[in-house]
């Protein structure tokens, strides 16, 4: 009975919501059953200079079914983020985060929009899980306008104010610094509010990591940062980059959490007790075991420096999506058929998107001058107000 | 450094507007204030051509040192008699802390980041004071990590603070070089518009006396084709308190170059709070032949040649050009158009330094105006010596002023 009801109450409401301008938010209520389910880690955590949080993790069908749906999109977009560089249609740099869909979902679901998110290049994920559209990820990859950063900004540029979410950054390891500033500055609002700076086990070798974690550990700053250690710094494996590849250990001083992070809930767990922790004793540090599919980028074909067959293992031993679905299945909380349809719904709503951002336009020739400056400069001098103009130039 | 002359030149009327206490929103003025004065004044500013035109604005700069022929043109206020009241006088360090001072009590987002800034007061003490008046969160002392320390920075202007970080020199900022390009100036940009940095980086840079080559690095060369930051130098205590305070409360990313050797100088500024113009030239010295552009140290340097000269004969305009980026090619090209002569003379290296800038801006907006080719007097591309006598020859001194003058006016 329960799952028949789940069962029409999804496609009822999928179908209601589809009426509905598309993919404003990930999060539709797929069922609104919210009893509690305890779930066991996979692996339990383990910790440096703190108490690691319990294995057991409270979850509810509701926030499985929500993270198997996010997690597919967030696959599928990324796949079909593929096809498109291949077609030529995304240009320039494009990292994909398939594999990895597991962090970016545990993570929201310990949080709330007030708390900030940055991060580094491979933002495709976070950014649709903080919010953002994917006719603005699909549009923002092929640079039209109504892409999130208005076509200017590129694969590593994507950011969204309203929800924090901080962006989006080419080079390696200055995100950090960047991140321990948003902290900072949640300190001084005393807003009671958190920031995460992820990178990634190639940029945990940057010494401007461990300045901001100096200067965060002395100022008891509320940043937490986050290591999504893939295991490959672009072509090198991480025991070829770094002596010491505990990298929830490098804090030092600073205390360290070492997490499965293809497993949502154990990422979830592991947020939420970095938070509770970071607004009492300052820094800390979250290393998310994780793995890419692709290369590093989609000039990388990702099989030189490893093997397919290690590819091919985590994908059948450890993959996110298939670890939800299994835990779906086992405590009946949807068929395979109704999975397989969440699947189904979600590759349309992809192949939507990208069909509405193919039609977006490009930019306007005079949107190459907008935004350099807040005000435009070098034509006008203005007033000491900044708002009365004083001269323009002959 | 004897007191500085601001010569406005020619006469100027003075006049007020009534009851022009209309302040753009963002200025909310707070009734308290640390100086008395009058509110809603408005001032005459002397152009370059020498016209004087009234300035609306009520916070708008005031010429200094004007003969005092005050016309009052309109009744209203007395603020006709505010040209006699006097000011006070401080040093160029303390007019700084005069503007930060000011601005932080305004705007309590405001925030100092450096070294030694907080309970040193300052390497320089243009933040003495401060951390016993505003507390540890608002002026904090950080570790020697600028790169760090500076993109703390910037992630704290995304979210509305607005940080003003100080380099105890210059030369130290290369080490955040990538923040300053990369995420000051371009994430404005980058997003789409969606985050603005509100940042002020400042500090000391220049030839100093003897510090040797890495303590005398001129950094407005390398960082002046970033997209997206605004460049000032201040010269004096009445522009260094003005740019401060502009700075602070500029949209855009500032970088406020100070020198080393000008710390000292010792100005009347006036008491009512006063802001500079971010993109905008100070006209020094009015005059006809020729059209001498400088900025921060080699002001004083063209001033020392101007007496020379006048005595030579020779009249030279000389133009503080303080905007390094953007450049004020309104107040630099009505000039050219009146003595068709330049001379650039700049502490920058002579490969890609701000003098190679302007120079190659100046022929290409104003080509047809001049009479010889655009002169450009800069530091010997050498890394600056220690011994003395070197020291002075890496950079312009007076006599090579008046030389160049000399064969510029044939």
């Amino acid at each position: 009975m329960a799952l028949s009801r789940l069962n029409c109450f999804s496609s009822r409401s999928a179908n209601l919501l589809k009426t509905l301008s598309s993919a404003i938010s990930l999060r539709r209520p797929i069922s609104t059953d919210t009893t509690p389910i305890i779930v066991e880690t996979s692996v339990p955590f383990t910790s440096h200079q703190c108490e690691a949080p319990s294995r057991s993790v409270e979850t509810n069908p509701k926030e499985l079914l929500t993270f198997f749906r996010d997690m597919a999109l967030m696959r599928r977009m990324e796949i079909a983020a593929d096809s498109l560089y291949k077609a030529k249609l995304i240009r320039g740099f494009c990292h994909l985060y398939d594999g990895q869909e597991a962090v970016a979902v545990g993570m929201e679901a310990a949080i709330t929009k007030k708390d900030c998110i940055i991060t580094a290049y491979r933002d495709h994920c976070t950014f649709v899980a903080r919010g953002g559209t994917l006719l603005e990820v699909f549009a923002e990859l092929m640079g039209r306008q109504a892409g999130c950063s208005r076509g200017k900004g590129g694969s590593m540029h994507f950011y969204k104010k309203d929800s924090n979410f901080y962006g989006g950054h080419g080079i390696v390891g200055a995100q950090v610094p960047l991140g321990c500033g948003l902290a900072f500055a949640q300190k001084y609002s005393k807003d009671e509010n958190v920031s995460f700076a992820l990178y990634g086990d190639g940029a945990a070798n940057q010494g401007q990591l461990f300045e901001a974690l100096n200067i965060s550990a002395l100022w008891d700053l509320p940043a937490i940062l986050v290591c999504e250690n893939n295991h490959y710094g672009m072509g090198t494996a991480e025991w070829r980059a770094a002596k010491s590849p505990a990298y929830y250990k490098r804090g030092d001083y600073v205390p360290g959490l070492k997490v499965d992070g293809m497993d949502a809930l154990a990422v979830k767990q592991a947020c939420k007790f970095a938070k509770e922790h970071a607004l009492k004793n300052g820094p800390i540090i979250l290393e998310m075991d994780t793995y890419r599919y692709h290369g590093h980028s989609m000039s990388d074909p990702g099989s030189t420096y490893r093997t397919r067959d290690e590819i091919s293992g985590v994908r059948q031993e450890r993959d996110p999506i298939e670890r939800i679905r299994k835990l779906i299945l086992s405590h009946d909380l949807a068929t395979e058929k109704d999975l397989k349809d969440i699947e189904k719904e979600v590759r349309k709503e992809v192949d939507d998107a990208i069909a509405q951002a193919k039609e977006s336009p490009m930019p306007e020739p005079s949107e190459l001058f907008t935004n350099v400056y807040v005000k435009g400069l070098g034509v006008e001098s203005f007033g000491a107000d900044r708002k009365e103009v004083r001269a323009t130039l002959p | 450094m004897a007191a500085i002359f601001q010569g406005a030149g020619a006469a100027a009327a003075l006049s007020s507007s009534p009851s022009n206490s209309i302040d753009s929103k963002k200025f909310l003025f707070s009734p308290r204030r640390p100086y008395s004065g009058m509110k809603g004044a408005s001032f005459v500013v002397v152009r370059s051509d020498g016209r004087a035109s009234l300035d609306l604005n009520p916070k708008g700069r005031r010429a200094q040192q004007l003969i005092a022929n005050a016309v009052a043109t309109k009744a209203g206020s007395s603020a006709a008699s505010s040209s006699s009241k006097p000011g006070h006088e401080l040093l160029l360090f303390e007019a700084l802390q005069e503007g930060l001072e000011e601005e932080m009590e305004r705007d309590p987002c405001v925030c100092v980041m450096g070294e030694d800034v907080g309970h040193y007061g300052g390497s320089y003490k243009v933040t003495k004071g401060l951390a016993t008046k505003f507390g540890d969160l608002r002026v904090l002392d950080t570790p020697i990590a600028e790169n760090s320390f500076t993109g703390m920075g910037i992630g704290a202007a995304m979210t509305g603070l607005r940080p003003v970080v100080e380099g105890m020199n210059m030369g130290f900022l290369l080490l955040a070089f990538n923040q300053i390009s990369n995420n000051c100036g371009m994430l404005h940009y980058t997003s789409g518009g969606q985050f603005t940095i509100p940042i002020v980086i400042r500090g000391p840079g220049g030839v100093g006396r003897q510090l040797g080559a890495e303590h005398s690095q001129r950094l407005e060369s390398y960082f002046q084709s970033i997209p997206g930051i605004q460049m000032v130098a201040c010269s004096t205590p009445y522009n260094a308190k003005g740019l401060m305070k502009a700075a602070i409360r500029s949209e855009n990313p500032v970088i406020l170059f100070e020198h080393v050797l000008l710390y000292n100088l010792k100005e009347r500024i006036p008491d009512e709070e006063y802001i500079c113009n971010l993109e905008e030239a100070e006209m020094v010295r009015p005059g006809e032949h020729v059209t001498i552009l400088t900025y921060s140290r080699m002001r004083y340097h063209v001033m020392q040649a101007a007496k020379t000269l006048v005595n030579k004969g020779y009249d030279p305009e000389v133009i503080d050009i303080r905007s390094l980026k953007p450049f004020d090619l309104y107040t630099i090209g009505n000039s050219v158009k009146k003595t068709h002569r330049v001379l650039i003379v700049e502490e920058c290296m002579r490969t890609g330094g701000i003098g190679a800038s302007l120079t190659a801006a100046i022929t290409e907006n104003f080509h047809d105006y001049l009479d010889a080719p655009v002169m450009c007097l800069s530091s010997q591309d050498v890394p600056t010596p220690y011994a003395g006598t070197l020291e002075e020859w890496t950079v312009v001194q007076p006599a090579q002023i008046v030389t160049a003058v000399e064969q510029l006016c044939q």
